[in-house]
């Protein structure tokens, strides 16, 4: 089997805190893994890490046919294959959506200016909004602004796609809409990683899911089994807790 | 020969009103320019520029700008050079300026969310294309209405390099004061004159205020 990340002892700490104390990780290409864990479990860092936003103290990262380098140029290789998308959306607020998706590929990439529109116009169309290509990020609702920040990453044709709790920002009946077009890029073979509190989506989507706990891989399994059967105590009263356990998201 | 205030002098004066526009514009132009530099090298990675920026800026808005003009106006003539007092007083205000506008423009470019930054980093943009697709569109709307504000205090400061020599209104005032001999009439108009100019400044600062917030 292919494999497309494969991180070892990755090793983070902020301020002397220790964050991530270890982290072992491989995944095959197509994959759809889920992250779940408490707040403070170092799942949103460790995405983070994955493409360079955050860098790492120790510890060895390989996703999608790049070694984690922080060099610059290095590091603009590896994300034109690796996607993102924020809890925040982080649109380009004085950009309209079209502009949104389209600006990355047409200036880091260099294709011609007709084909770029097309791709914007296309990966549009896949997240349902063609009909908004022309608005503000402002003028939209959480839901849709989430859905051209996927949009956005997606036209960077990544290999490797990470979301980071993703709806957390969004009304609960938003959340549907998102979580939509995350399942359809799964279904289609897209390798992700979703850190998620958002357990029925977890066990949806992904068909493995990780649990981190104090900065470690806890455990990692099939989401089904992971789920109806955790192995420690520590998973059985995550799961038990369920969302109530989670700090609040602010 | 004394004669009383008459329409050649209303015409000097708005002559030399030209020279303070002038003035005005050349101090925007370099001094806009310069205060990019100095925003950038402000903000920079590198930690020399960021001192020399820092200290450049604490320079500039601690001394008086009547200083900053004689140090300027003889500094010029001490390293060798002959400029007109006219180049020499535009040299000086577009320091002045560019010490103001890169303060204020490095302020605007940190209120930019990080979170621009990062996504923007994500999808491969280099630092330079960051800052010119994604940052400064941003930072410019941000920092128009206290740019446009300092532009007035600008227009009104121009008046110190009548102290060098340069004709402009205020000089103009003194000059045409001192032929009729009637300065408060005098000193009116020249008051008007600045208004006609700084007044729609401060409305379109103040406008631009109420758009972007």
């Amino acid at each position: 089997m292919n494999e497309i990340v494969k991180v070892e002892r990755l090793v983070k700490s902020f301020h002397g805190a220790p964050v991530l104390r270890g982290i072992d990780l491989s995944m095959t290409q197509g994959e759809a893994l889920a992250i779940i864990g408490r707040s403070g479990s170092g799942k949103s860092t460790f995405l983070r890490c994955l493409n360079g936003l955050e860098f790492v103290d120790s510890g060895e990262i390989h996703i999608a046919g790049h070694a984690l380098d922080r060099k610059p140029a290095k590091l603009r290789e590896l994300r034109k294959d690796v996607g993102i998308v924020f809890q925040s959306y982080n649109l380009f607020p004085h950009l309209t959506v079209l502009q949104n998706v389209a600006l990355a590929p047409r200036i880091t990439k260099g294709v011609p200016k007709n084909e770029i529109l097309e791709l914007a116009r296309e990966m549009l169309d896949k997240v349902g909004l063609l009909g908004r290509i022309d608005a503000l990020p402002d003028q939209l609702s959480g839901g849709q602004q989430q859905r051209v920040a996927i949009a956005r990453a997606l036209a960077m044709q990544p290999k490797v796609m990470l979301f980071d709790e993703v709806t957390s920002a969004l009304d609960p009946e938003l959340t549907g809409e998102v979580l939509a077009i995350i399942k359809k890029l799964a279904a289609d073979g897209m390798t992700m990683l979703l850190v998620t509190h958002e357990m029925e989506f977890a066990r949806d989507v992904a068909s493995r899911t990780v649990y981190l706990h104090e900065g470690r891989v806890h455990e990692d399994g099939p989401s089904r089994d992971l789920f109806s059967a955790p192995k420690t105590p520590e998973l059985r009263s995550f799961l038990a807790g369920g969302r109530r356990s989670e700090a609040p998201v602010l | 020969m004394i004669s009383s205030f008459g329409p050649d002098n209303a015409l000097f004066l708005l002559y030399t009103a030209i020279t303070t526009i002038v003035l005005s514009l050349g101090a925007t132009l370099f001094g806009g320019a310069l205060g990019l530099a100095v925003a950038l090298s402000r903000i920079s990675q590198r930690r020399a520029l960021r001192a020399a920026a820092t200290a450049y800026i604490a320079t500039v808005q601690g001394v008086p700008v009547l200083v900053v003009l004689f140090l300027v106006y003889f500094g010029i003539s001490r390293v060798g050079l002959d400029f007109p007092p006219l180049v020499a007083a535009t040299l000086a205000l577009s320091v002045f300026t560019s010490g103001y506008l890169g303060d204020i423009w490095r302020g605007a470019i940190e209120s930019v969310p990080r979170q621009q930054w990062e996504a923007s980093a994500s999808l491969a943009l280099t630092r330079t294309q960051q800052y010119r697709y994604v940052i400064l569109p941003q930072a410019i709307r941000i920092s128009l209405p206290p740019t446009v504000g300092f532009l007035v205090q600008l227009v009104k400061n121009t008046s110190i390099v009548s102290i060098v020599g340069v004709i402009e209104l205020v000089r103009g005032g003194q000059i045409t004061s001192s032929a009729t001999f009637q300065p408060l009439l005098v000193f009116s108009v020249v008051a008007a004159i600045y208004f006609c100019i700084c007044f729609p400044l401060s409305l379109l600062s103040r406008k631009m205020e109420a758009i972007y917030e």
